[in-house]
């Protein structure tokens, strides 16, 4: 799931260019992004709020079970960060 | 014939420039397509060496062989711009692109993740229990947007 102030239009431009096929949710008022602790303050343009760049993954019964917060908007998550994140746990919880 | 103009161009200082502007303006049409050249800007600073290279050369070509080559003036303006371009890419790439919250509230692992509710691209609600129920995982990524 992706998450940002943008609107479902300005989110389904940029699908349509990049071919993104997972989720986009819209948080205008960036009620989310404030309780998910990872608000930039006015940091958008005309001093708009919006998110810093964070990853979270989430179980099923709710609890977080991996972050990533980058220290620079450079880094980005990469796919096999991720995977291997998720195969660290799949072996953790292996009987 | 007057001397100055048998002076050959330095079209070192020249092609110095030009790579300082390639180096400043790659970034984001290019190298940020790269996961190993977006991360750190080694490329942009390897063009960015270069054109210091160059414009070095230059330089000493224009002062220390003034009845060959041009470039006095041309080469103190270019090398100045050079200096103020890299300048702005070093503040941006390694200062104003690190000067972000540190996000020392949001919920760490084995904490639990703040339920919600937001929109997708076709204006349904979604929920965060909604989405649980029907994953193994979850992944939330917050990103910037483009506003």
């Amino acid at each position: 799931m992706a998450i940002s102030v943008d609107s479902g239009e300005e989110s389904r431009k940029l699908c349509q260019s990049q071919g993104y096929t997972f989720t986009f949710l819209s948080d205008p008022q960036a009620e989310t992004i404030r309780a998910y602790g990872v608000l930039h303050e006015h940091a958008g343009e005309g001093g708009k709020d919006i998110a810093r760049p964070a990853e979270f993954l989430v179980d099923r019964e709710g609890t977080v079970r991996w972050v990533n917060l980058t220290e620079t908007i450079l880094a980005r998550l990469r796919p096999d960060q991720i995977l291997r994140a998720m195969d660290g746990l799949r072996t953790a919880s292996a009987p | 014939m007057d001397a100055t103009s048998r002076r050959d161009w330095n079209w070192l200082l020249w092609v110095g420039f030009a790579t300082t502007l390639l180096a400043a303006f790659s970034y984001v049409p290019f190298f940020v397509k790269f996961p190993e050249t977006r991360d750190f800007p080694w490329a942009n600073l390897a063009l960015f060496a270069a054109a210091g290279c160059l414009l070095a050369i230059g330089m000493y070509r224009a002062f220390a062989r003034p009845e060959r080559y041009r470039g006095k003036i041309s080469g103190v303006i270019f090398s100045v711009l050079s200096l103020a371009v890299f300048g702005l890419f070093c503040f941006g790439s390694f200062y104003a692109a690190r000067n972000i919250p540190r996000a020392e509230a949001a919920p760490r692992v084995g904490q639990r993740a703040p339920e919600f509710t937001l929109t997708g691209l076709d204006s349904k609600p979604v929920t965060l229990s909604g989405l649980r129920q029907a994953n193994r995982y979850v992944l939330l990524i917050f990103y910037r947007g483009y506003w």
